[in-house]
C-alpha cells in the first residue's frame, strides 16, 4: 500500500504486519479485512479515510504477511483473534479508544470484539458489512427452528442455500488443495466476472496462501458458536450495519432482530454485491467518515435525523435534480430530502430553485444547493457538471425532469416550437445522461439515472404530437442506455406520470390559437389537472421507488399504468382514442 | 360616512374585536398547558371549559385541535375527520387550535398554530403565512374577485413550496362570512356547528343567491365575484409533508371608496402577527 507506514506486532508467538496512514493525532480507524482476503482489500478505502483519520490495517494472523499459528487446528478461535485486535490497538492507539470497521470475516471477528467484555472503553464505534456475529447468527437459526413458519423456514432455507461454500471450507485437506492449485489461480478472474471487482493490485500474490490459512476460521468456530450461542453478545458500541443488496452470501434477512443485539444501530443499504470495499470505495468512505465523525463529537449524525422511507438507502448521497423549481421536479427533491440526500437543484427559474434547495434542508438534507441552468444549453450543462463534480462530488442519482408541454396539432406546430420543445424535453434529456453518466460511469462505482418521460409516451393524441414524440424518444433513450450501462451498476428508469396536478398546463405552449385563446386553453386544462388532482407527491415516491428496485419503466397514475397495458395488448383501442378532441 | 354610522360601526366592531381577543386568549392559555401526551380531544374541552367559564354559551362552531400530520390534513377524506381525535401530542410536534366562540352576540372564528419545541419547518410555514396575509388584503381592496384572489392564494403556495390544505375544508373554501348571532336561551349544535350561525350562514347564501353571491369564499364560480362587505373569517392554511399551518381572523370589509377604509383586518394586536414583528424587530 502506497505511504503506508508498516510495523510488526508480537502476540501470542504471532507476528502481525500493521500498516498504518494518515496523521496519528487524528482518531484511530482499524479496518480488519475478511476471508480470503489480506488487509489490502481495504486500500481503497483507506488512502480516502486517510485524509481525515489515522487509519490502520493489519493482516489476520496465517494471512499476507503476518505469521500463521502452528498447529493451524485451534489457531485461529474468537479468542485468539481478540487477542490480536487488543495487541494491535494497544499498539497503536494506547490511549484513545478506536473505532473498528469490519469487512466479511473481519466484521465477524469485529462482532466478537465489540460483545466481549475485555474490549469495553478500548472501541468507539463499529461499522459492520457483510459479516454477522455468529451468536447472533447461531440465535437466528434456533428462533427459526424452534418457531417455523413458512416465511421463516424459506429464509433459514435460502441462507442455508447461500452458505453452500461454508460446508465445503469444512471438508477436510480438499479446500486446501483447490485454492494452492485452480482455484487460486482463476479467483482474481472470478472476482473481475462475477462481481464485478476491478482489477489491479488486488487480491494479493498471497492469495492461496491466505486461503488455505483462513479455511481456519470456520472449522475453528463455526460449529461451536452457531451450536452454543453466546447469550450476552450485545455491543457496547454504537453500530453501522451496511448491507449490500446484491450479497451472494448473506441474506438481507439475516440482520432482521439486530436492534435487539445493538441497541444504537444505523442501518444502510448498498446496491452493490459482496466486496463492497473493492466496488464501492466513495460510498463506504463517506458513510464512514459520517459515523465516525458523528460519535466522536458525541451528536449523532444529521441525517441520522432523516426519516423518510428509505432513509437506509439514500442517507448522505448526491440526488441531482433538474426542473426542480417546481411540481414532480419539486416534490422529487424533498422526498430525497427526507430521505437524507444531499440534493442539488437545478431549474431555469433560480428562485424556485433557492426555495427547493433551502426547505430541503429543513427537511433532512445535510446539505443542498441551487443551480440556474437551462437544461437545453449544452455549454452550461457542461459547466454545471464540473461545477458539481469539483465542489460537492459525483452524481449517485441523476433525476432528468425538466421538461415543457406543447399542445396543437402537427401543422399548427411550427418548426421553431418543434425545436424548442425538443431542445428541453429531449436535448436536455440527452446532455444530463451524457455529461452526468458519464462522470458516473468513469467512476465505476455504480449510480441510477431517473428520465422523467410521460404517459404520453406510449399514448398517441392528435392533441400532442410534438411533445409526445419527444417524451417517446425519451423512453426509448432511457431503454437503450439501461441495457447499456447494466453491466456497470447503473440503473435507468423512465418514469411516465400521468395527468399529475403540476404547473406544467399553466405554463404550456398552445400551438396554432392567439393569445388569449391560448391563456383560455391554459386555464382550462389547469383547471382539469387540478379536478383530477394527482399529487406530485406520489410521483416522486414511485421515483425512490424506482431507483431503488431499479424498475425499468413506471407508469405512475392509474390512467398511465391503463395505458400502457393497452400500449401492449390492445394498441388499436389506444389510437382511436388518439383521434378524440381533448375537452379545452 | 356620517358618524352616526361610522359610531354604530365602531360598537360593532368592538364587540367582534373583543371576542376574536377572547378567543386568542383562549387559544395561547390552552397552548401554554399543553404538554407530551395529551390528546387533540382534550385539548378541546379544554378550549370548551376555558371559554365556557368566561361567559360563551353559542358557538359558530365548537373547538376543534389537530396535532401532528393531522395539521397539514394528511389523508382526510370525509369530514369527520376534522373532529378532534385521540392523538397525543409529542416532542416537535406542531398543533393547531381553532375556534368558533359566540359572545354577547359576536363571533369570532381564531385558528392558532404552535408546536410543542423545536420544530424548523413549522418555523417557516408560520413565517411564510405573512405574505398570504398581506396579500389578501391589499388584493380585496382592489377590489378583485373572490376567486380570483383564491387562485392568487394558491399560485403563492405552490410557488412556496406547500399545498393547499384549506382545499380541504367544506367547500374548500379560504374564508366565510361571520355575523351577529342573537342570544337564545338553548342554542343546540349540529356536527359541531352553532344552529344559529348556521341560520345565519344560509339566509345569506340564499339571499346571496339571488344578488349573485356568496357567503363562502372558496374556489367555485358561486364566489366569482368582487368581496362583498361584511365581516369574513379568512383561514389560509398550509401544508408541507405532514405539518400544517393556519392562522384564522376576521377581515372587514366595507362598501367605502377609500381603499384603506374599504378593507382592513380586525384586530393587529393578534399572537401570529406579533410573531413577525418580533422577528422583523430581532
Amino acid at each position: 500500500m502506497e505511504g503506508a507506514r508498516e510495523r510488526w506486532v508480537r502476540t501470542g508467538g504471532i507476528e502481525l504486519c500493521v500498516a498504518e496512514l494518515g496523521d496519528p493525532e487524528q482518531p484511530t480507524v482499524v479496518l480488519v479485512h475478511g476471508y480470503p482476503d489480506s488487509k489490502e482489500v481495504w486500500s481503497e478505502v483507506a488512502v480516502r479515510l486517510a485524509e481525515r483519520f489515522h487509519v490502520v490495517l493489519y493482516d489476520v494472523r496465517g494471512h499476507g504477511r503476518s505469521t500463521a499459528p502452528a498447529p493451524l487446528r485451534g489457531g485461529f478461535t474468537l479468542e485468539k483473534l481478540t487477542d490480536d485486535f487488543l495487541a494491535v490497538v494497544d499498539a497503536v492507539s494506547p490511549d484513545r479508544p478506536v473505532h473498528l470497521v469490519g469487512h466479511d470475516w473481519g466484521s465477524v471477528q469485529a462482532w466478537e470484539f465489540v460483545t466481549v467484555k475485555r474490549t469495553e472503553g478500548r472501541i468507539a464505534s463499529f461499522t459492520s458489512m457483510s459479516g454477522p456475529s455468529l451468536d447472533h447468527f447461531g440465535h437466528w437459526i434456533k428462533s427459526r427452528m424452534t418457531r417455523p413458519t413458512p416465511r421463516r423456514v424459506g429464509q433459514l432455507l435460502g441462507q442455508g442455500a447461500k452458505s453452500w461454500y461454508v460446508y465445503m471450507l469444512h471438508t477436510p485437506v480438499l479446500p486446501e488443495l483447490a485454492w494452492r492449485g485452480p482455484l487460486g489461480k482463476r479467483w482474481p478472474r472470478i472476482l473481475e466476472r462475477v462481481e464485478k471487482v476491478p482489477s489491479g493490485d488486488y487480491p494479493t500474490s498471497s492469495l492461496p496462501q491466505d486461503a488455505a490459512h483462513g479455511a481456519w476460521l470456520y472449522r475453528d468456530n463455526i460449529r461451536a458458536r452457531l451450536r452454543r450461542p453466546r447469550a450476552d453478545a450485545y455491543a457496547h458500541v454504537p453500530v453501522q450495519l451496511i448491507t449490500p443488496t446484491g450479497d451472494a452470501f448473506l441474506s438481507e434477512r439475516l440482520y432482521d432482530d439486530l436492534e435487539l443485539w445493538a441497541p444504537q444501530l444505523v442501518r444502510r443499504t448498498l446496491p452493490a454485491k459482496h466486496w463492497v470495499p473493492r466496488t464501492r470505495p466513495d460510498r463506504l468512505a463517506a458513510w464512514i467518515t459520517e459515523f465516525i465523525t458523528a460519535n466522536e463529537d458525541g451528536v449523532p449524525a444529521k441525517d441520522a435525523a432523516a426519516t423518510g422511507p428509505y432513509a437506509d438507502r439514500f442517507g448522505g448521497q448526491l440526488v441531482l435534480i433538474t426542473g426542480a423549481a417546481s411540481g414532480i421536479g419539486r416534490a422529487t427533491a424533498f422526498a430525497f430530502a427526507e430521505a437524507g440526500a444531499r440534493i442539488v437543484a437545478v431549474d431555469r427559474d433560480a428562485e424556485g430553485a433557492a426555495r427547493t434547495a433551502d426547505m430541503s434542508r429543513l427537511i433532512g438534507a445535510p446539505e443542498a444547493w441551487a443551480e440556474t441552468v437551462d437544461v437545453s444549453d449544452e455549454q452550461a450543462m457542461e459547466k454545471l457538471a464540473e461545477k458539481v463534480a469539483a465542489e460537492y462530488g459525483i452524481v449517485d442519482v441523476l433525476v432528468n425532469n425538466a421538461g415543457i408541454g406543447l399542445s396543437g396539432s402537427f401543422f399548427d406546430t411550427t418548426t421553431e416550437d418543434w425545436k424548442k420543445v425538443l431542445d428541453v424535453n429531449l436535448w436536455g434529456v440527452i446532455h444530463g445522461c451524457r455529461i452526468f453518466g458519464k462522470q458516473m460511469t468513469e467512476r465505476g462505482q455504480g449510480g441510477h439515472i431517473v428520465n422523467t418521460a410521460s404517459a404520453a409516451a406510449y399514448q398517441p393524441s392528435k392533441a400532442l404530437p410534438a411533445y409526445s414524440t419527444t417524451k417517446a424518444a425519451v423512453l426509448m433513450l432511457s431503454e437503450c442506455l439501461r441495457a447499456e450501462l447494466a453491466g456497470q451498476g447503473i440503473g435507468v428508469s423512465a418514469i411516465c406520470p400521468g395527468f399529475v396536478n403540476t404547473n406544467i398546463t399553466s405554463t404550456a405552449r398552445f400551438a396554432g390559437v392567439d393569445e388569449t385563446e391560448e391563456k383560455r386553453r391554459q386555464k382550462k386544462s389547469a383547471r382539469l389537472y387540478g379536478l383530477r388532482n394527482y399529487p406530485p407527491e406520489k410521483v416522486a415516491t414511485a421515483i425512490l421507488r424506482a431507483v431503488v428496485k431499479n424498475q425499468a419503466v413506471v407508469p405512475v397514475t392509474p390512467e398511465a399504468r391503463g395505458a400502457h397495458l393497452m400500449s401492449r395488448f390492445t394498441p388499436r383501442t389506444l389510437r382511436a382514442i388518439a383521434r378524440l378532441e381533448p375537452p379545452l | 360616512m356620517p358618524t352616526a354610522v361610522k359610531t354604530e360601526l365602531d360598537a360593532r366592531l368592538s364587540g367582534f374585536r373583543e371576542v376574536q381577543r377572547l378567543a386568542y386568549e383562549c387559544a395561547e392559555a390552552v397552548a401554554a398547558q399543553l404538554k407530551p401526551g395529551v390528546t387533540e380531544r382534550e385539548a378541546a374541552r379544554m378550549q370548551r371549559e376555558w371559554l365556557r367559564e368566561r361567559g360563551v354559551r353559542d358557538w359558530f362552531h365548537l373547538p376543534f385541535a389537530w396535532f401532528g400530520d393531522r395539521t397539514a390534513f394528511v389523508n382526510f377524506r370525509i369530514p369527520l375527520q376534522f373532529f378532534p381525535t385521540n392523538r397525543r401530542l409529542e416532542a416537535g410536534m406542531p398543533f393547531i387550535l381553532d375556534m368558533a366562540p359566540v359572545y354577547k352576540g359576536f363571533t369570532a372564528d381564531i385558528g392558532y398554530s404552535g408546536c410543542l419545541g423545536l420544530n424548523p419547518v413549522h418555523n417557516r410555514l408560520l413565517a411564510d403565512l405573512e405574505v398570504h396575509r398581506e396579500l389578501i388584503l391589499r388584493e380585496v381592496r382592489e377590489q378583485r374577485p373572490l376567486r380570483e384572489i383564491y387562485e392568487d392564494v394558491d399560485r403563492l403556495m405552490v410557488r412556496q413550496g406547500y399545498a393547499n390544505r384549506h382545499r380541504a375544508y367544506p367547500f374548500g373554501v379560504i374564508a366565510h362570512k361571520v355575523d351577529q348571532v342573537k342570544e337564545r336561551r338553548w342554542s343546540p349544535n349540529v356536527f359541531g356547528f352553532g344552529t344559529q350561525s348556521l341560520k345565519g350562514l344560509a339566509s345569506d347564501a340564499l339571499h346571496g343567491h339571488r344578488d349573485g353571491w356568496s357567503p363562502l369564499w372558496s374556489p367555485y364560480k358561486f364566489s366569482d365575484h368582487p368581496p362583498r362587505p361584511g365581516l369574513w373569517a379568512v383561514e389560509p392554511h398550509l401544508g408541507f409533508r405532514g405539518t400544517g399551518a393556519k392562522f384564522e381572523e376576521i377581515l372587514v370589509v366595507t362598501d367605502s371608496k377609500d381603499p384603506e377604509q374599504s378593507a382592513f383586518w380586525l384586530d393587529d394586536d393578534l399572537p401570529h402577527v406579533r410573531r413577525w414583528a418580533e422577528e422583523k424587530a430581532a
